[in-house]
């Protein structure tokens, strides 16, 4: 058994002056406190990277930083899937026993830190450095073949993606945290520059400074019961040269692994958390998981389906693209909102039944899958 | 492993591996095959020739050198031989479209790039 027992989140966006340390530092500090624990209680410690401030030994940098002398640590590298992945570890170290209560902490100044050029050279890294980098690519672009051949395919418009901008921007509005506070129509994001097509700057998660961490714990410390009840992993290929086949993708492997690990189907599901990167990333990912029928994603969103009060709430506190994105801290702010939801605790935003949720997160280019249920008890 | 005569080192060429033992093509160039693990590989020349898979034109683009060629299309294609490769299209590329490939110059390097055939 494995509860997340304490989570802890930083507004995203600016926070000028702060480094890497310090927002991690800070949702820590949160996370803990939430936990109902002391540091010393904290035996393991996980933790991502940092793009601004790379360093070969992070979680003992942070661990010294931080005042923790635990007995297991190190980091994690798995992408945008990092947080997940951190989360599917600490799982597994508390069942077999290794550590009582694992930190996991992401966080980065990669708004303020360095310029957007510099993060979008950097992120475009996980392309093929001799096959694909020299070529000029982004992030976007990457994403943007994935969307060219999806939609393709799947008969899916520019203005069904921008469906989801939309919803996590609505959704951001009721979040204080978040990095953007003005809403969106989908004829803003038609109009907003082109950035690699067909993706339009209103389809890309934006670069912010943030922190998220959670604690968890081989049983629970509060009145938060929210049990991990089975993850998986899929990882498939890491360039999009060497990408699968549409019909092979990494999140339905993994999706099929935690229902199996847990016993769980899509229809018990309440609550999702989905990685949405950029539209594409999210559309792509509900019709994976079966949250949403091949190409139907976007009617589901214009229905209403996975708004605050819809049948499957969606990323309440407004995803990466509105939320924000700050590297590993970024899709651990779903985290941090599922466990509000599921413990009442998400105020103004609080949908009716958050009680089972599915998580998901992706790494690279559909790389790298985590997909994982957590159940109130 | 010697470096290959091909674009990536500035010769005008596209080259690939065959596996002797499973016969599968692969691009990106190693000492194996990443299907079967055999060290018995030819290496060959594609023809150039393909399918549009997937199109992308960039029109942010990070640094000072690609920004000067905004906007360019990245293109996935599917070769005649079998093995998928990143490059650079015309701009007015479909998915579908019939393809082959010449070079050119893009922020100080030689690149693939694909036009529809005539």
């Amino acid at each position: 058994m494995s509860y997340i027992t304490g989570v802890g989140l930083t507004s995203y966006g600016k926070h000028e002056g702060l480094t890497s340390l310090d927002l991690m530092s800070k949702a820590a500090e949160l996370a803990i406190a939430d936990a109902g624990l002391r540091r010393a209680e904290i035996d393991g410690i996980l933790c991502g990277y940092s793009t601004v401030s790379p360093h070969i030994m992070l979680a003992t940098v942070f661990a010294e930083h931080f005042g923790i002398r635990p007995s297991y640590a190190h980091a994690v590298q798995v992408g945008g899937a990092t947080g997940l992945a951190m989360t599917m570890l600490a799982h597994h170290l508390v069942e077999a026993g290794v550590v009582k209560h694992v930190l996991v902490v992401g966080g980065e100044n990669r708004l303020t830190g360095q310029s957007r050029d510099a993060s979008i050279v950097a992120l475009a890294q996980v392309g093929h450095p001799d096959y694909e980098v020299p070529l000029g690519p982004t992030i976007p672009a990457y994403y943007g073949l994935v969307a060219s051949r999806y939609m393709h395919e799947y008969g899916v418009t520019e203005e069904d993606l921008a469906e989801f901008a939309v919803l996590m921007r609505a959704h951001a509005l009721a979040h204080p945290g978040a990095q953007f506070h003005e809403p969106i129509t989908v004829a803003d994001v038609m109009a907003s520059k082109p950035v690699a097509s067909p993706l339009k700057l209103l389809d890309c998660c934006p670069v912010s400074d943030g922190g998220a961490a959670f604690v968890i714990s081989c049983e629970p410390t509060n009145a938060a019961r929210v049990k991990i009840r089975g993850c998986a992993q899929a990882h498939t290929h890491q360039h999009v040269t060497a990408a699968p086949a549409l019909s092979e993708l990494g999140a339905e492997i993994s999706i099929a692994k935690a229902k199996q690990a847990s016993g769980v189907t899509i229809s018990d599901v309440r609550y999702a958390a989905v990685y949405d990167s950029f539209t594409i990333t999210l559309a792509m990912l509900l019709e994976d998981l079966g949250l949403a029928k091949r190409g139907e994603a976007a009617s589901r969103v214009r229905s209403g389906y996975f708004s605050r009060n819809g049948e499957m709430p969606l990323n309440t506190h407004g995803g990466l693209l509105s939320y924000g994105h700050c590297g590993v801290g970024g899709a651990m702010a779903h985290l941090v909102e599922t466990h509000l939801q599921m413990t009442g605790r998400a105020g103004g935003r609080q949908v009716r039944d958050a009680s089972l949720a599915l998580l998901h997160g992706d790494g690279g280019v559909l790389s790298s899958h985590v997909s994982m249920f957590l159940e109130r008890v | 492993m010697d470096k290959p005569a091909d674009w990536t080192t500035g010769f005008e060429a596209i080259l690939y591996q065959v596996c002797a033992a499973c016969e599968r093509p692969q691009y990106f160039r190693r000492g194996f095959c990443a299907a079967c693990g055999s060290t018995g590989l030819a290496e060959q020349r594609a023809s150039g020739k393909g399918t549009v898979y997937a199109t992308s034109i960039v029109a942010r683009a990070a640094t000072p050198e690609t920004r000067a060629h905004v906007p360019y299309n990245i293109v996935l294609v599917d070769t005649e031989e079998g093995f998928r490769m990143m490059a650079h299209g015309a701009n007015d590329l479909a998915i579908g479209d019939r393809v082959s490939a010449r070079f050119a110059q893009f922020a100080g390097r030689l690149v693939p790039y694909f036009e529809r055939e005539r």
